[in-house]
C-alpha cells in the first residue's frame, strides 16, 4: 500500500472520527457519566417512560399501515400500467423533499381546528392535531416512501411470469401473494419495513410541530430528550438520548445483516 | 398502433382495484391533503400579505442565514464526501466494512439526539469546542455551529451518491492516461472528476436541500439569536407559536418552492450530465 492511500485512508477514518463517531462517543460518556444508576433512574423516569411508551405505540400503529400501503403501492405501480402512474409515484416520493417543519406545518393547516377538514370535524368533537392522532399521521407522513421504494424494484426485477403462472394453475389474488409474491419481496419489505420504523421513533421537528407538547402526555422520546435538555436536566437527556441511540444503531446492524444476507433487498439509503 | 392497444391491454393479475384503491386513499390522506393545505394557505395570501411577510428584516435574515450555513455545510460534504466515498470503494483495509455502515449513522440518528450531542462536542467544555478554545473559537451558538450541524445531518447524501459512480469508473482509461504520461494529479483532475460530476452533483444537490430544511440538529448548537443564528425552520416555528398561520405558510411555501426548484433542477442537469457521457462527449 502505497503512502498516499495510507495518507488517504488516514484522513477519511480522521474525518468519520470526528464527524460521526465522536458525537456519539459524547451522548454516551455524557449518559453513562454519573454512573449507571444514575442512568438508570433518569430512564425510569415516569415522564420519560411515558415518552418511550408513546414512541414504540406510535411505531406499533404506523408499522402494519406502512405495511398495507407500501405493498399496496408497489403491486400497483409495478404490475400495471394506467393513467397518472408517474404523478402518482412521485407523490409517493414528495415527503423526503418536505422538510420536517414545513411537513407538521401542512398537517397543522388541513387538519388543525381552523383548516378546512379539521374545523368540521372539531364541530363533531373529533379533534386530529395536537394528540396521538396528529403525532401517527405526520409519523405516517415522512415514513410513507421507504417500504414501497424497497418493494418497487423488487417487484420489477422479478417479473409477473411466476404469478401468472400461479394464475393459469387457479389460485387466486390472496394465494399469488401469499405463496409467490410475498416470498420474492419479503427481505425488501423487512428491510423498508425496519427503515420507516426507526424513522417515524426518531422523528423530531414535524412530530414536535403537532405533538402539543403537553407534558407526560404528548411528549415522543424524540421530543422529551429536548424538553429535559431544555430544563437543564443533562443527564436525563442523554440518558433518554442514549435509547435512540441504540436504536439507530440496532438498525444500521439489521441493515447490514440484511444486505449480507438477501443482497438483492437492497441496501440502498 | 396496435401495439400501443396491445401494450395497454389490462393485465391479467389481479388486484388492481383494491391496491390502487388503498393507495390513493392513502396518499390522498396523507400525502396530497397536506401538501394542498399548505398550497391553498399560501394561496390564499395576497401579494401585499406575502411581501409584507417576507420582507420582514428578522425572516430576511433567517433566509440568509439558512442558505449561507447550508452552502457552506455542502462544500464541506463535498470534500469530505468525496474522500470518505473514494476510500470506502478504492481502498481495502482493516475496518473498511464499519466505516462503510457508520456513514449512514446521522441519517439513523434522531435529530435531536444529534443536536444535543454535537453541542456537548462543540461547547467550550466540550471535546473539540475546548481544543478550539484556546484560539478563540467558539463553533457553539455561533453560525459555524449551524454549519456543523447541517453537515452531520447531510453528510450521508454526498458520500452515497458518488460511491457508486467511483465503483462504476474504468480502471483501463486511467492506465491510458498514464501511458500517454498524465501525472496523478492530472488524471484526477481530467479523467476521474469529470466521471464523478453527476454524482457529485447529485449528492450535494441533496445534501444543500436537507440542510435548507434541517431543524432539530441545528436548533441546539444554533444559539438562535434573531438576526443572527435564526434558521427559517426556527422562525416558521415561533410564527406557528403565535398563531400566525398566514405568516408561517408564507415562509414555508417559499422554502419549499426553492427546495422543489433545486430537486427538479439536479434532476435535469443529472439527465443532461449522463446523456452526454452516453454520447462520449
Amino acid at each position: 500500500m502505497s503512502l498516499r492511500q495510507r495518507l488517504l485512508i488516514g484522513l477519511a477514518v480522521l474525518f468519520a472520527l470526528i464527524a460521526i463517531v465522536a458525537p456519539v462517543a459524547a451522548i454516551l460518556t455524557r449518559a453513562f457519566g454519573d454512573g449507571l444508576g444514575a442512568w438508570w433512574s433518569a430512564i425510569v423516569e415516569p415522564e420519560t417512560l411515558h415518552a418511550i411508551w408513546l414512541t414504540v405505540l406510535t411505531a406499533l400503529i404506523v408499522l402494519p399501515i406502512n405495511i398495507v400501503f407500501g405493498i399496496a403501492a408497489a403491486w400497483a405501480i409495478a404490475r400495471f400500467r394506467f393513467p397518472g402512474r408517474r404523478a402518482l409515484l412521485i407523490l409517493i416520493e414528495i415527503p423526503f423533499a418536505v422538510s420536517p417543519v414545513i411537513a407538521g406545518l401542512c398537517f397543522l393547516l388541513i387538519y388543525g381546528a381552523y383548516g378546512p377538514v379539521g374545523a368540521p370535524l372539531m364541530n363533531e368533537g373529533i379533534q386530529l392535531m395536537f394528540n396521538l392522532t396528529g403525532i401517527v399521521l405526520v409519523s405516517l407522513f415522512v415514513t410513507c416512501p421507504f417500504v414501497m421504494r424497497e418493494v418497487l424494484p423488487v417487484l420489477q426485477v422479478t417479473g409477473e411470469d411466476e404469478e401468472k403462472a400461479a394464475l393459469t394453475l387457479g389460485a387466486n389474488g390472496w394465494q399469488i401473494f401469499r405463496h409467490v409474491t410475498l416470498p420474492n419481496i419479503l427481505w425488501a419489505l423487512v428491510h423498508g419495513a425496519i427503515l420507516a420504523t426507526a424513522r417515524a421513533m426518531g422523528e423530531f421537528g414535524a412530530v414536535s410541530v403537532v405533538s402539543g407538547a403537553v407534558r407526560g402526555q404528548t411528549m415522543t422520546l424524540p421530543l422529551q430528550v429536548e424538553l429535559l435538555y431544555n430544563d437543564y436536566n443533562t443527564t436525563g437527556a442523554f440518558a433518554a438520548a442514549t435509547v435512540l441511540t441504540a436504536l439507530a444503531l440496532v438498525t444500521l446492524m439489521l441493515r447490514s445483516a440484511i444486505a449480507a444476507v438477501h443482497p438483492e433487498a437492497g441496501g440502498r439509503t | 398502433m396496435f401495439a400501443s392497444l396491445v401494450s395497454r391491454r389490462r393485465s391479467p393479475l389481479p388486484g388492481l382495484g383494491l391496491t390502487l384503491g388503498v393507495t390513493l386513499l392513502f396518499v390522498t390522506l396523507i400525502v396530497l391533503l397536506p401538501l394542498i393545505g399548505l398550497g391553498w394557505q399560501f394561496a390564499r395570501l395576497g401579494a401585499s400579505d406575502y411581501l409584507r411577510v417576507m420582507g420582514d428584516p428578522r425572516v430576511l435574515a433567517s433566509l440568509r442565514v439558512t442558505i449561507s450555513a447550508a452552502a457552506a455545510a455542502t462544500l464541506v460534504n463535498a470534500a469530505g464526501g468525496l474522500l470518505l466515498a473514494w476510500v470506502i470503494t478504492r481502498y481495502r483495509f482493516a475496518g473498511r466494512g464499519v466505516l462503510d455502515a457508520l456513514i449512514d449513522l446521522p441519517f439513523a440518528l434522531p435529530t435531536s439526539v444529534a443536536g444535543i450531542a454535537l453541542v456537548a462536542l462543540y461547547a467550550k467544555d466540550g471535546w473539540i469546542g475546548g481544543l478550539l478554545a484556546p484560539f478563540g473559537l467558539t463553533p457553539a451558538y455561533t453560525w459555524w455551529g449551524i454549519v456543523i450541524a447541517m453537515a452531520f445531518t447531510s453528510i450521508p447524501f454526498a458520500v452515497r451518491a458518488i460511491q457508486p459512480l467511483i465503483e462504476e469508473l474504468d480502471a483501463a482509461e486511467e492506465a491510458a492516461a498514464r501511458t500517454l504520461g498524465a501525472s496523478d494529479g492530472q488524471i484526477f483532475a481530467r479523467v476521474i472528476l469529470p466521471h464523478l460530476m453527476p454524482g457529485i452533483l447529485t449528492g450535494t444537490g441533496l445534501s444543500f436541500v436537507r440542510s435548507l430544511g434541517e431543524f432539530g440538529a441545528v436548533i441546539f448548537i444554533a444559539g438562535n439569536l434573531p438576526f443572527k443564528t435564526e434558521i427559517a425552520s426556527l422562525l416558521i416555528m415561533i410564527r406557528l407559536d403565535e398563531f400566525d398561520y398566514p405568516a408561517a405558510a408564507a415562509i414555508a411555501g417559499t422554502m419549499l418552492l426553492l427546495s422543489l426548484a433545486l430537486l427538479i433542477a439536479i434532476n435535469i442537469a443529472q439527465t443532461r450530465l449522463y446523456r452526454r457521457f452516453e454520447q462520449g462527449a
